[in-house]
């Protein structure tokens, strides 16, 4: 019972928050909106059991992010952030509702959550839950995949993330006149 | 921003919750074998609060100017990362094998927790230096730069 409430209101949350972020007439409630959608995001990732997803929606989807967003919004004019919307495409209001009903037709033949048999979990799951720790000697399963078994996909990673703060620091700087 | 903040209470509150955070994120990096967590939420939670820092405090103040320094850390995590890596072939196996890291009078499993918990701090350095220094580069373009990043 309690099960069925919490799903049907997580649902109504995110969906109130994500349908909220596109109609508000003003950027920075926008991205205020856009901050406690992630939150809501971060509590679906707690329920699924993968917490550590949970703490990265939560730090950079409403923290980070937010911040990033807010203090673009405070370069821009008062004018810019005050939106004007032309009314919806005809193509669009009848087409988006026609592509959720295929697609909520197709979850249909998705494996359930959790299901023992579906093709992630009869892969190579079963071999890093039963060996890991005799492997690694590491109580945390998801902590010897990341930092062991593919030990050189987090440092190709960390490259990129390394990389990406290089080519930024690069793009903002002022040019020296 | 680029001032310190007017409200008092913003400010009493920060200096309180900064810690707190930053505490928080030391947690989740060396708790991260047992618990969920580890380099990159580590990294992530430090970023926020250095942020705050910043917001809060503004980049002028001795506070601020901290964080600044820390952007000359650029890199600094990824070379940690690959030095384990390095210490790793170094101690007679393949890269990144933490067993074969040479410290003497430590058993396999605390070989291979040294190894991790390493190459954590890595990744989070890296992460939290690229967040600062984003946030940096695009909030104080406008002014007169004298920091480098």
């Amino acid at each position: 019972m309690t099960y069925a409430i919490n799903i049907a209101l997580l649902l109504l949350l995110i969906v109130t928050a994500a349908s909220a972020t596109f109609l508000v007439k003003e950027l920075m409630s926008s991205v205020f909106i856009l901050g406690s959608y992630s939150f809501f995001l971060a509590l679906v990732w707690a329920w699924l059991g993968a917490v550590d997803v949970a703490f990265v929606e939560a730090v950079i989807g409403a923290g980070l992010a937010t911040v990033l967003f807010l203090v673009t919004l405070f370069d821009t004019a008062p004018k810019d952030s005050r939106l004007r919307r032309p009314p919806p495409p005809l193509a669009g209001v009848l087409g988006l509702p026609l592509l959720g009903v295929l697609l909520l037709f197709a979850a249909n033949d998705l494996p359930s959550l959790g299901d023992p048999s579906s093709p992630p979990n009869v892969h190579i799951s079963p071999y890093y839950l039963q060996q890991s720790y005799a492997d690694t000697l590491t109580p945390n399963v998801v902590t010897s995949v990341l930092m062991d078994y593919r030990g050189f996909d987090t440092l190709i990673e960390t490259v990129v993330i390394f990389t990406a703060g290089i080519a930024c620091a690069l793009l903002l700087k002022e040019t020296k006149s | 921003m680029k001032r310190q903040h007017d409200s008092l209470i913003v400010r009493t509150m920060s200096r309180m919750l900064i810690p707190l955070a930053q505490l928080f994120a030391c947690y989740v990096l060396f708790f991260g074998q047992y618990g969920p967590g580890g380099g990159f939420v580590a990294g992530v939670i430090w970023t926020t609060s250095l942020i705050l820092t910043f917001l809060v405090f503004g980049l002028k103040s001795p506070q601020g100017r901290l964080v600044e320094r820390m952007l000359h850390g650029d890199g600094a995590g990824l070379i940690i990362f690959v030095g384990v890596g390095g210490l790793c072939l170094i101690g007679g196996g393949e890269f990144l094998n933490y067993q074969h890291l040479e410290i003497p009078g430590l058993e396999a499993a605390e070989r291979r927790y040294v190894g991790i918990v390493l190459t954590q701090i890595g990744v989070a350095a890296d992460v939290a230096v690229t967040g600062i220094s984003i946030v940096v580069s695009l909030a104080f373009h406008d002014t007169q730069r004298e920091y480098h990043v």
